[in-house]
């Protein structure tokens, strides 16, 4: 059963990533991206991570994307610019693609991944909370990246206002 | 639930908190500062940074770690953490007027460079791939900022982005890497990584891992963006560029790939000679065809990437020192260089092309000598920092059986002759070039000009000391 509902929504995944790249028409590329983001937040659920699904779809299919479409609504580019730029590039891209999709094909199929599983077990997180649990590592384990983090999103605002105010 | 703290040594972080501390300082006092007073916040700069200096001498020696081993303190992490404070603070003198003569100066713009230094910093002391990938957003975020500074330019406007744009999409290859190490071995400590037995996905992560560095040092072929950010950007932020973020990211570079994957070393050393190889030739094939001197000095930039990278397929102590070395020496030099081209810059306009350095021997005789010296030193000449530095490179290369590297890249250095060469015979056989008048050099520059060629000729003529700091020093 469970197996099933992964299948289900990697294969939903798959197709909209795959839409995202070949839809000709911006929004409908951003919409497609949106099923990703949700069909990847299915996965998470799976994975007895639902804070993690929740945080997927508030800041990726909610805030992000908002931000996309209101983007492409501020820009409205033409439908499929630029395409002929890249003439030459695009039979090496797939060939690059296709030689790293068949170096992860390889690594899935020697399936040589570690069986040790980490400390949180869906009992463990039962009983001391998904968003505690995430919440504790934050502050102890990963402090210092947690820190560092504060200072670029500063440095993110600051660029932003000095490229973007009057003068 | 009971929370355990991490061990909080904050004294092995010092010389990052001091300068993430001094910029938060210059950034609030852009706001209390009249536009006559912005100089002072330069010179807060220079304090945050010396006394950061003053802090990672401290950690000499030091052999610890914090944070749930997420940050060591090492020779190896002090002595490149003090070749970018030295990188910064030269740049930070050069751009004082440099600043006032492009009207960019203000808080944001020091603020912008102690915020990448911060980056910096923690990226050579960094133990785990998540700091190393954190350390690596943060250098970066500001740099593209500052590639743009200039916006009435358009040329930095699309140096920024572009900068921008291809900078991001390498960074999604490094947490592609990051993820598949993970995935492969449990963890992102990197000592933890080498302890681990090797797999497939351990080696592709590498590879992708690979990706991430190779464009932030400019490696073949992801080099594309680097001629274009480096002619764009503000010559002051170019200069910085080409010597502090190659510091960094070697050093991380080093570091992941010594400490952590020393077991795959039969793979990655066959494809990181290779890519040494077209990076060398590359760059300085490109180099030569150059007009503009930044662009020369951007494809030179990419020839140096490939001399360092020699001394990581060396491996061992030897190429350990040897690229620390080379770093520094690297540093120094092309900061000078960077810096005579400011400092013949009259108002907003700048000597950018090799013809416009005609005649200046007989007008600026000093500033034609130094410049002559640095161009001699990017070219390998003794007595000069760059001679030895390549000396310690290619000798480590021969002692770990990889001659033929060696031997290729001293073609390459023979070929970078002729365009280091250009504006020095430009200089001292051309007749002046019209409507340049007398270039005026202004203390400061004059100082970071000094200080970079005492520091040139010094670990040219004295390398035992740097040397001797630079070996031993990757702690695992």
């Amino acid at each position: 059963m469970e197996l099933a509902i992964f299948y289900l929504f990697a294969s939903i995944a798959i197709v909209a990533a795959l839409g995202m790249v070949v839809l000709r028409n911006a929004v409908h590329s951003a919409l497609s991206l949106a099923v990703v983001f949700v069909a990847l937040a299915a996965l998470y659920v799976l994975l007895n991570a639902p804070f993690i699904a929740a945080a997927q779809v508030m800041i990726y299919a909610g805030a992000i994307l908002i931000l996309f479409v209101f983007v492409i609504m501020l820009l409205s580019p033409r439908v499929d610019q630029g395409a002929g730029a890249l003439k030459w590039q695009r039979p090496l891209a797939a060939l690059c693609g296709l030689v790293f999709a068949v170096e992860l094909a390889i690594v899935a199929a020697s399936a040589l991944l570690p069986t040790e599983r980490g400390p949180f077990t869906p009992e463990r997180l039962a009983e001391i909370g998904d968003v505690q649990a995430v919440g504790a590592l934050l502050f102890t384990d990963f402090l210092l990246p947690f820190e560092i983090t504060s200072l670029l999103l500063l440095v993110a605002m600051v660029g932003v206002i000095v490229l973007a105010k009057k003068r | 639930m009971s929370l355990s703290v991490p061990d909080l040594n904050l004294r092995i972080i010092a010389p990052v908190l001091i300068v993430a501390i001094s910029a938060l300082v210059v950034l609030l006092g852009e706001l209390v500062t009249s536009s006559a007073q912005k100089r002072g916040l330069g010179y807060a700069s220079l304090v945050g940074l010396l006394a950061a200096g003053g802090a990672a001498m401290g950690l000499w020696d030091a052999h610890a770690v914090a944070f749930r081993e997420m940050v060591r303190a090492d020779n190896f992490g002090v002595f490149l953490t003090l070749t970018i404070l030295a990188g910064a603070v030269l740049c930070i003198l050069l751009s004082f007027d440099f600043t006032r003569a492009h009207r960019i100066e203000t808080g944001e713009y020091y603020a912008l460079i102690l915020f990448s230094v911060t980056g910096m910093l923690l990226m050579v002391t960094a133990a785990d791939l998540i700091i190393i990938f954190l350390a690596l957003e943060l250098l970066s975020l500001p740099l593209y900022i500052l590639a743009a500074f200039k916006r009435e330019d358009e040329r930095s406007l699309e140096a920024g982005l572009k900068y921008f744009l291809l900078g991001a999409f390498s960074s999604a290859f490094f947490l592609y890497g990051i993820a598949l190490v993970y995935g492969a071995t449990g963890t992102t400590n990197l000592a933890r990584i080498a302890a681990s037995a090797p797999s497939e996905m351990l080696l592709i992560g590498a590879g992708l891992l690979l990706v991430g560095f190779a464009f932030k040092v400019a490696l073949v072929p992801f080099h594309w963006w680097t001629p274009d950010v480096y002619e764009g950007a503000p010559t002051t932020i170019t200069a910085f560029m080409s010597v502090a973020v190659k510091a960094a990211a070697f050093g991380a570079f080093l570091r992941a790939f010594l400490v952590a994957l020393p077991a795959l070393a039969m793979d990655w050393r066959v494809v990181l000679a290779i890519i040494a190889v077209l990076t060398m030739t590359l760059g300085n094939v490109a180099a030569l065809l150059q007009a503009n001197i930044k662009r020369m000095l951007a494809y030179s930039s990419i020839a140096h990437a490939g001399y360092i990278l020699i001394a990581l397929v060396a491996m061992g102590g030897a190429g350990v020192s040897a690229a620390l070395f080379y770093l520094l020496a690297y540093t120094l030099t092309n900061l000078g260089a960077f810096g005579a081209v400011i400092a013949l810059g009259e108002g907003e306009r700048e000597r950018l092309n090799v013809s416009d350095y005609g005649g200046l021997a007989r007008m600026q005789p000093l500033l034609a000598a130094m410049l002559t010296v640095f161009m001699l030193s990017l070219a390998g000449f003794p007595p000069f920092a760059g001679f030895v530095g390549k000396f310690l490179i290619f000798g480590a290369a021969v002692q770990n059986g990889w001659a033929w590297l060696a031997v290729v890249g001293v073609l390459n250095s023979l070929v970078s002759v002729y365009f280091y060469l250009r504006p020095v015979v430009a200089m001292y056989m051309s007749e002046p070039v019209e409507g340049w008048g007398a270039p005026r050099v202004a203390p400061l520059v004059a100082l970071a000009l000094v200080l970079a060629l005492i520091g040139v000729i010094a670990l040219g003529v004295f390398p035992a000391p740097a040397i001797a700091l630079a070996a031993g020093g990757l702690g695992r």
